[in-house]
């Protein structure tokens, strides 16, 4: 498949072929991974910018190994370290950082938008690491090949994505991702969690966690933000974990052989047992493993785009 | 008729041919055109294909003098109000220093006069607490003496509903009215759009409408508690609305605005986080929209404002998030508010009510009705001719709008204020 985006702003982008071509070409450098010498010249002499204006270990750390086991030359930008945190405006660092003629540019930003705003005015490809509460297309991208590695494919299986959906780049990334590859999806959450309009998504939604899990074929945590207890969203921890908080009872009532995700890192104990996220059903070391091969996929589709053309 | 200084011959007055005879900076008559009357003045002027309207009459705008020149200043301002057919400029107090004390009211109004002596005039309206703070009173008499027109405290809604009864009270002792912007600021903080669908897919923080409709709430309460009027600035819902009606029906005296992007653009235009489409109150949903043209219509709504609110660019080519709020509006308006006369969506005598005739008699300024004595404030509008939105066409400095490339039609011909041509 000659690839013909440009950015990577959202999975609303992708067609559900582009998007199982995604996870086709992560399968193959997923073997990369596995290798004694895990290192291929693929783009080698390219250069990649993670531009990372919020703090992230996990994300930045799989998109920097992507990018130097295909040989890609890797160049960190945080924002403490950056201009902007001297007051300047990320239009000024886009044209700059555009100056200095990367191949990509991966970015992380508070702002829902931001990545639409860069890649508005940069040259080279921009792959939105995280916006605000808009998007993480490459968290959903790698959860959906965690979960096609296990099932071998996404149609009628049923997924339920539980905690703070409103907040939630995941979830929104999720829920189109799912639905694209033709899973069903479930929301739960408290009703101060779940977004304005909840009821025009293509999902089912809950309060009741007990509902939600009914016959799910895999449930996905979403982080808890502790500060949403100060903003009066929540009451507190105790209260949250024993409403929402995953554990085996609720489980028992998903389908057998469930599956559990969590995108990290995890407040043990609040959003899932502790006990459920070390068990068996529990994939969230491999959507770790799993988000380095998407991430190689990605960088490699959109770093040779032009070449392809 | 020897003192006649200007006849306008065969203009367009509700869907008649006029000669308006202007003396002495006033109306001197208005006779049908098929009359031929002969009139010796030192100036004629043929108008066939131009309708006469009296010159409008802006309650909300920012002109960001002093402090903020570089967004606009009291100059370019009157300017932009010149050519978009106001002959009145009302502006809000939220400049820097606030308008919270004489020697700024009085530095505006000699701005304002030395850039436009023959017009637009310039009615400040002043800060309803120091510093906008909303914890002293500002010295109301003192700004009243000074020449401000009303009392608000701008886009920083008064929490406090105490302070908030005090502040109206003492405004009405200096035969002022108050005008509040309507949001109750808990439900609004760090809000750029409307709560709905489409915030909650593009992950914007956002305001529900009940936040404008439950201090809209409060006010008109007061109001009719105090049996003091209140001006309800740039309502943007149904909600609101229908409180408003509420309360006119129940004869609480209560006034409200809206403004010409609450009529015609929605919550949609934020897609793609496009920050010329971030305002305070933001664009709201299809159903407010017809909401706010049938209140117009039915006279709930009573003025139409600009609430301009220029910013320079810089500014806006921001993070979504970081953007300030703002639409500069004074070159649009009219085009604008024309276009819904064009769709029979309004009537010229709605745009004319509430352009004009409602905002000067709520803020007690004089009317142009064009009968005799009254002052010779009118525009020719020409209702065909098209023009497009861009930053050359803009006389603001502000050209912060999501109309840029978009085609307007009808436009100012020729402005008189004063009998005296600014346009």
């Amino acid at each position: 498949m000659q690839w013909r985006h440009k950015d990577l702003l959202d999975v609303s982008q992708l067609s559900a072929d582009e998007a199982r071509h995604v996870l086709d070409t992560a399968r193959y450098f997923r073997e990369i991974n596995s290798r004694p010498v895990k290192k291929v010249p693929t783009l080698k002499g390219r250069s990649v910018v993670l531009f990372f204006a919020e703090p992230s270990t996990r994300t930045k750390t799989s998109f920097d190994v992507a990018g130097k086991r295909l040989s890609a030359d890797t160049f960190s930008l945080a924002k403490s370290g950056s201009s902007l945190s001297k007051g300047e405006s990320l239009k000024d660092t886009a044209l700059t950082l555009q100056a200095m003629n990367p191949d990509a540019i991966v970015l992380r930003h508070s702002v829902s938008g931001a990545a639409q705003f860069m890649a508005e005015r940069l040259e080279c490809s921009v792959i939105n690491a995280g916006d605000g509460r808009h998007a993480h297309p490459t968290q959903a991208l790698l959860d959906a090949f965690t979960l096609v590695g296990r099932w071998g494919d996404l149609k009628g299986r049923t997924v339920l994505i539980l905690g703070d959906v409103a907040h939630s780049r995941v979830a929104r990334s999720n829920v189109l991702l799912l639905n694209l590859l033709g899973a069903r999806v479930r929301l739960c959450g408290p009703r101060t969690l779940l977004p304005p309009g909840v009821d025009t998504w293509e999902a089912e939604v809950f309060s009741d966690l007990g509902e939600a899990v009914r016959g799910a074929d895999a449930v996905m945590c979403l982080r808890l933000q502790l500060e949403r207890m100060q903003a009066g969203l929540l009451p507190d921890l105790r209260e949250y974990s024993r409403t929402f908080g995953l554990c085996e009872r609720h489980m028992a009532q998903a389908a057998p052989d469930a599956l559990v995700l969590h995108p990290g890192p995890i407040n043990r104990g609040v959003e899932i047992a502790s006990d459920l996220a070390d068990s068996g059903r529990s994939v969230i070391l491999d959507q770790v493993a799993s988000g380095v091969a998407v991430r190689m996929a990605l960088l490699f589709l959109y770093m040779t785009r032009k070449s392809a053309e | 008729m020897s003192t006649v200084s200007l006849v306008v011959r065969n203009a367009l007055w509700k869907k008649k041919k006029v000669d308006l005879l202007v003396a002495r900076g006033r109306v001197a008559s208005l006779i049908p055109s098929a009359r031929k009357t002969r009139v010796e003045a030192a100036q004629e002027l043929d108008a066939s294909g131009l309708l006469l309207l009296p010159s409008l009459t802006d309650c909300h705008t920012h002109l960001r003098e002093p402090g903020f020149e570089y967004k606009e200043d009291i100059a370019s301002g009157l300017d932009a109000a010149a050519h978009g057919g106001f002959g009145n400029v009302l502006c809000m107090a939220n400049t820097n220093p606030v308008n919270d004390n004489a020697t700024v009211t009085e530095r505006m109004l000699d701005r304002a006069r030395a850039a436009w002596p023959h017009g637009p005039r310039l009615y400040p309206i002043g800060a309803l607490s120091r510093g906008l703070k909303a914890e002293e009173l500002a010295p109301m008499a003192e700004l009243a003496d000074a020449g401000c027109v009303a009392f608000s405290n701008d886009g920083l809604p008064v929490p406090r509903a105490e302070f908030f009864r005090r502040a109206m009270e003492y405004a009405w002792d200096q035969g002022k009215v108050v005008i509040d912007h309507c949001e109750e600021p808990s439900m609004a903080r760090g809000a750029g759009m409307n709560e709905g669908a489409v915030s909650g897919r593009l992950g914007i923080p956002a305001q529900p409408d009940v936040a404008e409709a439950a201090q809209v709430a409060r006010d008109i309460l007061l109001a009719d508690y105090l049996k003091i009027p209140i001006h309800l600035a740039h309502i943007s819902c149904r909600r609101s609305v229908e409180l408003i009606a509420w309360a006119k029906e129940r004869g609480v005296q209560v006034t409200a605005e809206t403004c010409p992007h609450y009529l015609t653009l929605t919550e949609e235009r934020v897609e793609g986080y496009d920050s010329a489409a971030k305002v305070n109150p933001p664009l709201r949903t299809r159903d407010d929209v017809e909401a706010m043209l049938q209140a117009l219509r039915s006279g709930v709504i009573d003025i139409l404002a600009t609430d301009h609110a220029p910013h320079a660019a810089h500014e806006k080519e921001v993070e979504f998030d970081l953007a300030p709020c703002g639409i500069s509006g004074l070159d649009t308006a009219l085009s604008v508010t024309w276009g819904l006369v064009e769709k029979k969506l309004l009537t010229l005598d709605d745009l004319v009510r509430a352009w004009s005739e409602a905002p000067c008699r709520v803020f007690g300024l004089p009317v142009n009705r064009f009968q005799a004595g009254d002052p010779a404030d009118f525009l020719l509008f020409d209702p065909a001719a098209q023009w497009e939105v861009t930053p050359e066409t803009m006389r603001s400095k502000g050209k912060n709008t999501p109309l840029l490339g978009t085609r307007l039609r009808g436009r100012v011909a020729a402005h008189f204020l004063g009998g005296k041509k600014v346009v």
